[in-house]
């Protein structure tokens, strides 16, 4: 029994092997082992060292080795007996084809065996060259984003939002974008584990189902099955059987990015499980109780395209007014009108006393409410039944309360904020199961892809419960921390490997088809199930089909058929619940006091952990900081000043003994005496990308003050090195984001360009008609008044034109290859501590007269007859003068072979469409040049048909979940793009160079309430 | 054939006790004839060995040592990438193009010497323009690496010359990159010409003096068949002087070109329309500082004082002066356009150069360039060559900085705040410099013993002139 992770705590393996010896005696009689165990680890290494020539050999070598033959009889027992004593490699090559292809010698795809249903806009049969698209969904803590999949040749390729989802309506958030990378990670688990050495899953079938014998003898007593939050109603069912087969068995749940009390407060609410809805469709004034509504949650996208149309200014609509009180810059709180810095553990006593500033029942509190919130009350009052208060995700269920109450109290119940049903089911928690542990009630655990050795709070001290359990089963995508501490771990799928249902925030249902049979063999939560109840060879196709056939037994096949092309099961959306009795807001117990508060929240590109080993999303820019590759702590810039925190200079975080030390960043609006930490680093079994960078929060949580709590800091000596993207942030005098407020724009609708003055056209040496543009004249335009920040534009672009990933060393060297970036300024009422955020996508902006062009020796990069600033990157020598004589400084060079040329399961995830570039060129975005051509061709194919406005749609436009890209012909005067682009508030970045880019950008404008003009909060001077 | 068989070791006489200056009003010292200038020039490169000084030997090991670190980087660099730089975006141009611009404008003091003085009849520079013309040579050959080392794909050069192809490519001719490709060939060419065809009648006279049969047959290849007779003179001459005319054009075209480099672009502190004579008054003067810092050492270890008077060094520092003041000029302008021009870019961009995070070496800069080499007004100053020597250095490592100042300060903050950032050298920039520095060395020790580093025949013209004037008293008071 070796260990063979080389990542393995050994000692403590063998402190665990001693106190589950004597558990584990019986367990091993069971497993009839009579053959050594093959160290697959170890033969995989062996593989990859080669290449070439130098492979084969190895490959060879690897043949005739005892191990592999020992490999192929436990994975194919029948088998075993046809493989001749003397080496023959071919044969043996037949027979081991798809072990080796696991092993790291070929990443070749293979379609699913089951029927999949193409969605509607593709060839009706595979044409080469021309991808397919599947619709399917992805679950982020249960719920549902429903996704099209594009696949060329069984290779699913990109993620784009399915326009007919309620909880997408076509847009994507980061992770969507970032998920097709985690199906081709390298580092996922490749095979059944069992304490670490090489198993099978007819080995682990075998042992489970006398586990589970042995479990049913006593009506499921010991056994517990841990998972994260869900919404499949096939799982749920799966598991209703399982709890009624076995009434003592438990469920338990684990979501560390989903807090409790959101789910606790609505059911107080609404009576029974309820999911409180908002509508920004409806709402003129929203206040925003530290709520990141625009970027989180399983309703960020419906809720950032509503907030959008709220916000548009141009069809002389007012504009929504958004309030955004907070302790720590969010995405959302960048776009707010004014934006309050408060404490976390402040809020709560705030929205008590706007509710009784609105008439709300509310119990006394001590001190008085700042001046700001009477007039936001007032403002509120003004707008009965058509505004909103958003309780914060983390905010304790107090303020949940607060919001309800005083929305119902606004008369907003009905209009801008519904009860919906909740699918969530009620299950027992982490905290639960550490005690069942820790008492001795667990005697089997089966973890379904919760991964609690790394992300329960420490309070829980989960990693010394889980040794209590005898026999500890994982299922995960990767061999992970609570993976190490499991006699068994069985590979997970990933979700566009497997069958499944999940359930949008409203209820729809989406059935999840996969694009591919699993990569990796890795095997469903459902099939996990299936062997425990008994039935090891179900398989999730049929498990699911099964289930939706018994909900829908008349025309199931063409219930089927078009719930699966749709991406989303007609009828399914959760009725809407009468509200409950009215709220009695409980009395607060305010934490106790201390000088510092420490909030706790999912990175904003890592999430809770889960997304570490992704290096799309370790590398983007975080919103607000530009930061990469780090969790960092957020100090308020003035309460840094006081204890002489510079950026990188490493703080203590204390928490009830616990602490944790990570490097500062000094950031504008942090409120003070607040200290913002983040989950999802301080990895240690996640994969080459994810381990050993930054803290881990988790270390400090307390499972009792989950989000805010009491903390002592102190600066500890040390520097650590951050890589950023940014490392200005004012605009120095040079507003490339043009701002108003909205008087200011219905005065002058063109502010943006009021004061410039326009450059005569012929001061250019090159005569005005020398280009003209009769076909297309490409163009985008980018409203800066609706983009929120969120970076979704910056990771479709990366999986679209296939960027590298570079790696922190080389971002901190400033050679981040982003095509995309979000600019984020600060300005505003000229403090350092609450100023104003803008947000300013910058991708090329294809110049008409475009200075990269003319700089050029060997004619590298140049212009098409449709006006894109095209690199030919077959020419491109890599002078980098373009770069140089590039304002905007958009162009990205390939300093080093950044395109990962060699880990064969990458290249399946590759747009065939797009150059993988080498070493030494520039490149630089496109437009999606691939995306215009292939929509050209197919008009020239339909009769040389013209393209309609809206048919070709860039990477980033699709992503964008306010919609705040538009692209498009600037020749006809009817596409949107024209439109925006001669709408009054479009300007052009630097328009005096005379570059005359063909990106341009509209002004953004601010809807603040003048009585709280030029005070705290205000967005602007007076 | 007499001659020949009369060359040997024994016949050739160099001074054994050290020859002094004879000061700032002649150009060569007294007791010269034209055996002993033959003798004394020659006989540096025909000797065997034991007449090197140690100096040479322990010289020419370093700047081998530098060579072979270059040679690593450069192997590094094409295995890996230029990302071995510490180049980034914004800063996409760095130590490659500054040592480049800086090499080119030493080269410039050669052609300028040989070519321009030739022309005015200066009679100073004889004793040094066979120097300062391989100085030249050298110095382009260092430079001419660059360019090439820089790009990202280095073995796809060729791409910058108009060669014919079945791809019917050719360079974008708007691009100043490539008119550099021909300045810059264009001048290595003509210079490589302009000092063979001087070196012509000195290798016919170690062909004739050489001691060894080897050395004869080399000299004598590379001699070309010169004889002397009249003829040759006649046409030689004509051929120097048309091929000085053709010079002299190309030291103001080069920098003028490699300046376009910068002023074509539209960046602040690039986008500059004094920058071409800017750029070649900067490269006269480096030229000059290096020529002043390898010829003082030289005519020591050589004991060549007589040869190389005070009256040379004297009069290249004050050119050097006076090209100073035009560099200075050069600066003051670039900050008064920076300011008077109004653009919010350009006094950004100039103000961030003085004060910004590399304002410390903008004042170094001005410390170098213009405020230390103001000591050579002084006679004292220029008679002390000790001092010459330190301030030429100065100067070089001056004009160095103002490379260093043109491409990083402009670059590392430009237009938009959101993309600036900062350029830091990287241990591999630095030994690419260090190692052209080598190879840059081990060239001019290689010449200094293979080739007459001072021309012997315009020597002894010199000291036939010097002669006749001897003979005639009148004259010789007026001189």
């Amino acid at each position: 029994m070796k260990d063979h992770s080389p990542s393995h705590p050994n000692g403590n393996m063998n402190e665990h092997d001693k106190t589950t010896a004597s558990a584990l005696v019986p367990l091993e009689s069971l497993l009839e082992t009579p053959h050594k165990k093959v160290d697959l680890a170890e033969l995989r290494e062996k593989l990859a060292a080669g290449r070439g020539p130098a492979f084969w050999r190895t490959l060879d070598e690897a043949a005739e080795s005892e191990h592999l033959k020992e490999y192929v009889e436990q994975e194919f027992p029948g088998l075993s007996g046809q493989i001749p004593q003397g080496v023959d490699r071919r044969n043996l090559l037949k027979v081991m084809g798809a072990s080796l292809a696991m092993a790291g010698a070929a990443g070749c795809t293979k379609l699913p065996l089951e029927s999949i249903v193409p969605y509607v806009r593709q060839p009706e049969n595979i044409v080469p060259g021309l991808p397919m698209f599947y619709a399917t969904a992805i679950t982020n803590a249960g719920y549902a984003k429903g996704v099209l999949v594009e696949s060329h040749f069984n290779r699913p390729t990109k993620v784009e939002g399915n326009p007919d989802h309620p909880a997408s309506l076509g847009s994507t958030t980061i992770f969507e974008q970032a998920s097709i990378l985690n199906l081709y990670d390298p580092d996922r688990s490749e095979t059944v584990l069992q304490r670490g050495g090489l198993s099978t899953w007819g080995q682990f079938t075998g042992a489970a189902s006398l586990e589970a014998q042995s479990v049913g003898s006593r009506q499921g007593e010991g056994l517990a099955i841990l998972t994260g939050l869900t919404t499949s109603p096939t799982f749920i069912s799966q598991m209703n059987a399982l709890l009624a087969q076995w009434p003592k068995a438990k469920w338990y749940t684990h979501e560390p990015s989903a807090n409790p009390a959101v789910r606790s407060a609505a059911k107080k609410i609404a009576g029974r499980p309820a999911y409180v809805d908002y509508d920004f469709s409806q709402a003129d004034v929203i206040v925003s109780l530290e709520s990141d509504f625009l970027n989180a949650g399983p309703a960020s996208l419906k809720n950032a395209r509503q907030f959008a149309a709220k916000r548009g200014i141009d069809n002389g609509q007012t504009p929504v007014r958004y309030y955004a009180v907070e302790s720590s810059p969010s995405v959302s709180g960048s776009l707010a009108d004014h934006r309050f810095s408060v404490k976390s553990s402040a809020i709560p006593a705030m929205a008590y006393q706007l509710a009784k500033a609105l008439g709300v029942a509310s119990p006394d509190l001590a001190g008085t409410a700042p001046d700001w919130l009477a007039k936001v009350a007032e403002d509120l009052s003004s707008h009965k039944s058509r505004c909103l208060v958003i309780p914060g995700e983390y905010q304790p269920e107090s303020v949940h309360l607060a919001a309800y109450a005083i929305n119902a109290a606004l008369g907003n119940v009905g209009t801008t904020v519904r009860l919906l049903e909740s699918y969530i089911p009620e299950t027992s928690s982490l905290e639960d199961l550490t005690s069942d542990l820790n008492n001795g009630h667990v005697e089997m655990l089966v973890i379904i892809e919760a991964n609690p050795v790394y992300s329960a709070p420490a309070s829980l001290n989960f990693e010394a419960a889980i040794r209590k359990a005898r026999l500890v089963v994982r299922l995960g995508q990767h061999f992970d921390e609570t993976s190490r501490w499991s006699h068994w771990h069985v590979p997970s799928v990933h979700y566009l490997e497997t069958w499944t249902d999940a359930r949008a925030f409203d209820g729809t249902v989406t059935i999840l088809q996969p694009l591919v049979e699993p990569l990796y063999r890795g095997k469903s939560p459902h099939e996990m199930l299936s062997v425990l109840l008994g039935k090891p060879d179900a398989t999730p196709h049929d498990i699911v089909k099964a289930y939706w056939q018994s909900t829908n037994p008349n025309g199931f096949d063409a219930f089927w058929k078009t719930s699966l092309h749709n991406g989303v099961v007609a009828g399914t959306a959760a009725a809407v619940l009468n509200a409950g009795g009215p709220v009695t807001l409980p009395a607060l117990t305010p934490l106790e006091s201390s000088e510092w508060e420490v909030t706790f929240q999912p990175d904003p590109t890592v999430g809770d952990g889960s997304w570490a080993n992704n290096g799309w999303l370790q590398e983007l820019p975080k919103p607000q900081t530009k930061t990469t590759w780090d969790n960092l702590i957020f100090v308020r810039p003035s309460d840094a000043e006081k204890m002489g925190l510079h950026n990188g200079d490493l703080l203590k975080v204390t928490v009830k003994d616990r602490s944790v030390t990570g490097p500062v960043w000094v950031t504008p609006n942090q409120a003070q005496g607040s200290v913002r930490i983040f989950f999802g680093y301080g990895r240690t079994a996640s994969g080459r990308v994810g381990n050993k960078i930054g803290y881990s929060a988790y270390a400090i949580q307390d499972a009792s003050l989950p989000y805010i709590a009491p903390a002592t800091i102190a600066k500890v000596p040390g520097r650590y090195e951050i890589a950023n993207t940014q490392a200005t942030q004012s605009m120095e005098e040079r507003e490339p984001v043009r701002a108003a407020e909205f008087a200011e724009f219905k005065e002058h609708p063109n502010f943006p360009t009021l004061e410039e003055k326009p450059v005569p056209k012929e001061l250019s040496l090159y005569p005005e008609s020398q280009w003209t543009y009769p076909n297309h004249k490409w163009g985008m335009t980018i409203d800066l008044n609706i983009c929120t920040g969120c970076s979704a534009c910056a990771i479709a672009c990366q999986a679209e034109n296939n960027i590298a990933v570079v790696g922190k060393d080389q971002v901190a060297r400033g050679r981040h290859m982003h095509w995309i970036r979000i600019d984020q300024y600060y300005s505003g009422n000229g403090t350092l501590d609450e100023p104003v955020s803008y947000n300013q996508p910058v991708p090329c902006m294809h110049c008409e007269n475009a200075p990269c062009e003319v700089v050029c020796p060997v004619g590298a990069t140049v212009h098409s007859n449709e006006g894109i600033n095209q690199m030919v990157y077959n020419r491109c020598v890599g002078t980098r003068y373009c770069s140089n004589n590039c304002p905007y400084k958009v162009r990205r060079f390939n300093f080093y072979l950044y395109s990962d040329w060699e880990t064969e399961s990458l290249k399946g995830m590759r747009n065939p469409d797009v150059t993988v570039r080498s070493r030494g060129v520039m490149e630089k975005c496109s437009y999606c040049i691939q995306r215009i051509q292939e929509v050209k061709i197919k008009a020239e194919k339909e009769d040389n048909r013209k393209i309609v406005d809206g048919e070709i749609i860039t990477a980033c436009q699709q992503a964008c979940p306010t919609q705040a890209i538009t692209f498009g012909d600037l020749n006809d005067p009817q596409s949107k793009v024209a439109q925006m682009a001669a709408l009054k508030r479009n300007y052009s970045l630097l328009d005096d160079l005379n570059n005359r880019p063909r990106t341009t950008y509209l002004g953004n404008v601010r809807n603040s309430n003048e009585a709280l003009r030029g005070q705290r909060g205000s967005n602007r001077e007076g | 054939m007499d001659q020949i068989e009369k060359a040997n070791v024994n016949n050739i006489h160099l001074p054994t006790e050290v020859i002094p200056d004879p000061g700032a009003n002649i150009v060569l010292g007294h007791g010269l004839d034209y055996k002993t200038v033959t003798d004394r020039i020659g006989g540096i490169v025909v000797l065997p060995w034991k007449n090197s000084p140690k100096k040479w030997l322990v010289g020419a090991f370093i700047s081998f040592c530098f060579v072979n670190l270059l040679m690593l980087a450069v192997y590094l660099l094409f295995t890996k990438g230029v990302g071995i730089w510490g180049l980034n975006i914004p800063v996409a141009w760095g130590f490659a193009i500054i040592n480049f611009v800086w090499w080119i404008g030493i080269g410039h003091a050669g052609t300028l010497i040989s070519a321009v003085l030739f022309l005015v009849k200066q009679d100073w520079r004889t004793s040094i323009n066979r120097f300062s013309e391989a100085m030249t040579l050298f110095a382009v050959a260092c430079a001419g690496m660059f360019p090439i080392l820089h790009l990202g794909r280095p073995w796809l050069f060729y791409w910058l010359l108009p060669y014919p192809n079945s791809m019917w490519l050719w360079p974008q001719p708007r691009s100043p990159l490539e008119w550099d490709v021909f300045a810059v060939s264009t001048y290595g060419t003509v210079s490589l010409v302009f000092w063979y065809v001087g070196l012509l009648p000195d290798l016919a006279s170690l062909r004739d003096t050489a001691p060894y049969l080897w050395q004869r047959k080399i000299y004598a290849i590379l001699s070309l068949g010169w004889r002397g007779s009249a003829i040759h003179w006649h046409r030689y001459q004509k051929a120097y002087l048309l091929l000085a005319g053709l010079a002299t054009p190309l030291v103001l075209s080069v920098h003028t070109i490699v300046s376009f480099d910068f002023a074509v672009s539209q960046l602040p502190g690039w986008h500059t329309t004094i920058f071409p004579p800017y750029f070649v008054a900067g490269a006269v003067y480096s030229g000059f500082a290096m020529v002043l810092t390898l010829v003082i050492p030289l005519r020591a270890w050589y004991n060549m004082r007589d040869l190389i008077t005070l009256r040379t060094i004297e009069a290249a520092a004050k050119l050097m002066l006076g090209v100073g003041l035009i560099v200075a000029y050069g600066y003051g302008m670039e900050a008064f356009f920076a300011w008077y021009s109004g653009d919010k870019y350009e006094s950004f961009m100039y103000w961030n150069r003085m004060t910004g995070p590399y304002g410390f070496m903008y004042w170094l800069l001005i410390l170098c360039n213009i405020a230390i080499p103001q000591l050579l007004w002084s006679q004292k100053v220029r008679h002390n060559l000790g001092l010459v020597w330190t301030i030429s250095i100065v100067i070089n490592i001056g004009m160095w900085l103002e490379r260093f100042e043109i491409v990083v300060t402009s670059l590392h903050r430009d237009f938009l705040p959101s993309s600036w950032g900062m350029y830091i050298p990287t241990k591999w920039d630095i030994a690419t410099y260090a190692g052209t520095l080598g190879f840059f060395m081990l060239l001019i020790f290689l010449f200094v013993r293979a080739l007459p580093s001072i021309s012997i025949f315009e020597v002894r013209e010199q000291v036939h002139h010097d002669l006749q004037h001897e003979n005639k008293p009148a004259v010789e008071e007026h001189a």
